[in-house]
């Protein structure tokens, strides 16, 4: 028979055991079946990630009365369900997400694939304008590297339309 | 096709079959940028996802032959064959309504529509190669893109219902058969050393399943901050170190434990061959034992791609959907007892003299 150990969040007796490793870090939470429940820890539903990071024993503080303007999920949903409501809840809630993404990952920036067929029907000439800025500012601050970076991904999108910026150019 | 023809063909080929690894699977999660994620959005918006999805997959071109299941139209039965081949989730085997999933003709690629995300890409393969399952699924979900507007940021990727898989929004995951680990119990210490590297070890069928036929899926666990190729390198070489310590424990088992191994082997082997009643259980773990004697020559190799097919063929749902009407525990064991009694009944007998006189370190040259 296991040792009874209590629930961290009342005295009543644990049965759900959560630990996590995140980047070397151990993080164990034990709790009784109403906590769990309440927190969102469940076989079925997942785990409440906002929990999780945060400490059991301390104060987990209130909900931050955000709320996504697109589809009206807020904070307090976020941390019963652990999942977002649409994409733009990613906007809504950017503030209170950086901590929870650093712990998650090993980078907040995406690296991976990007759509660049969406991106080109999204509106590339916005994309395009936003990157032209980025490489006056660039330039103006002699960040070189950046800047050879920031002209390379607009000759990406200028290549599909002849527009691309070749080396000899503006002489 | 339907759920009957689906399960007469094998999936994926299964020719490729190799030791200590049984599959490959990468998938991607891609949501609508318009829509409400599936767990907040209302009936009425799941329903629209559904139509818009299918109608708009099945103008892809190599999507044109594959075949939607609508959950709602699926038996209980329907929906455990395709847990069982890993076609859907047990998530979404779980929905009640406006969810369903777009399998390809081959098996070896699905779609599933309003699970967690509003769409779930996948690619299953026979053996370990993630790079060519990456290329494909890459392909296919690009040829997807050129039709639907997913959710995509240029900081965080693209958008998923939870965090967790935010960024590339990959998962790639291997089924690898680790019975030496198991039996001299080092999967802890395999589980403990994984999960510092940001992989996960899960059970056959994913989140809380247990270890079945010694079993163990491994995944990434990170989506944001790497790119698809530096996820899948690191996934590799975690992999490659794990067949390495498979390897190594196979041959200390079959030196210090050689003769307990054979009388292991050759009473599952004759369970196999003789029994009238298996539980899923029991032939799960007397087939992961067959596996085993195929990867150490006892058996010829060409008879791993059988044992893999009856892994699949004695589950469950598998088995309920060749009895009639309904059918109680013992008349599925009955049926399975002599599923397995008929398939390894054509098999030559177990070669021990391999084990008696091989030098073990012939037997994995190099590892895989």
């Amino acid at each position: 028979m296991a040792e009874n150990i209590k629930c961290d969040y009342c005295d009543n007796q644990a049965t759900v055991h959560l630990t996590t490793i995140i980047n070397n870090e151990v993080n164990k939470i034990d709790l009784c079946e109403d906590c769990a429940q309440q927190k969102g820890v469940s076989s079925n539903q997942g785990i409440s990630l906002n929990d999780m990071f945060s400490n059991p024993t301390g104060d987990t503080g209130a909900a931050s009365g955000l709320a996504c303007k697109v589809c009206g999920f807020t904070h307090a949903d976020f941390r019963t369900n652990g999942r977002f409501g649409c994409p733009s809840c990613y906007t809504s809630f950017r503030t209170i997400l950086q901590d929870t993404l650093e712990n998650m990952h090993p980078g907040t920036h995406h690296l991976g694939k990007v759509p660049d067929q969406l991106l080109g029907r999204m509106g590339s000439k916005d994309r395009e304008l936003r990157l032209q800025d980025a490489l006056h500012q660039a330039i103006s601050e002699e960040n070189y590297e950046e800047a050879a970076k920031l002209r390379d991904k607009l000759n990406e999108i200028r290549s599909s339309t002849g527009l691309a910026i070749t080396p000899g150019q503006g002489k | 096709m339907t759920i009957s023809t689906l399960i007469k063909t094998g999936g994926e080929n299964l020719q490729d079959s190799i030791p200590i690894v049984l599959s490959t699977r990468i998938r991607l999660a891609r949501n609508l940028c318009d829509y409400p994620f599936p767990g907040w959005a209302k009936v009425a918006q799941k329903c629209e996802i559904l139509t818009h999805a299918r109608e708009t997959l099945s103008q892809v071109p190599t999507l044109k032959t594959a075949t939607f299941f609508n959950m709602e139209d699926l038996s209980e039965t329907d929906k455990l064959i395709l847990v069982e081949r890993h076609l859907i989730s047990r998530e979404l085997s779980e929905s009640s309504h406006s969810s369903g999933v777009l399998v390809a003709k081959s098996q070896g690629s699905s779609i599933m529509v309003n699970e967690e995300d509003h769409l779930r890409i996948q690619i299953l393969r026979n053996g370990f190669d993630l790079d060519k399952a990456w290329r494909t699924i890459n392909t296919l979900d690009s040829r997807i893109e050129s039709k639907l507007d997913f959710a995509f940021s240029d900081e965080l990727g693209y958008l998923t219902a939870c965090p967790t898989n935010l960024g590339t929004a990959m998962r790639a995951s291997v089924m690898m058969h680790l019975p030496a680990l198991n039996y001299t119990n080092q999967v802890d210490k395999v589980i403990r050393a994984v999960n510092q590297l940001g992989m996960v070890v899960r059970g056959l069928f994913g989140e809380g399943s247990d270890a079945i036929g010694h079993f163990f899926q491994i995944s990434n666990q990170q989506t944001l901050g790497e790119s698809e190729s530096e996820i899948l390198r690191r996934l590799s070489k975690v992999l490659v170190e794990i067949v390495r310590h498979e390897c190594n424990a196979r041959m200390l088992l079959m030196e210090s434990e050689r003769i307990k191994f054979m009388d292991k082997i050759g009473r599952a082997f004759g369970i196999l061959r003789n029994s009238h009643m298996l539980t899923s259980k029991e032939s799960m773990g007397f087939l992961s034992l067959l596996r085993l004697a195929v990867d150490l020559g006892m058996l010829p190799d060409d008879t791993r791609p059988l044992v893999d097919r009856l892994f699949m063929e004695s589950q469950p749902g598998h088995i309920q959907v060749q009895l009639s009407g309904e059918s109680g525990t013992d008349q599925r064991d009955f049926y399975r007892a002599s599923l397995l009694r008929k398939a390894t009944s054509k098999l030559p007998q177990l070669n021990f003299d391999i084990l008696r006189d091989q030098e073990f370190t012939k037997l994995f040259p190099g590892g895989l």
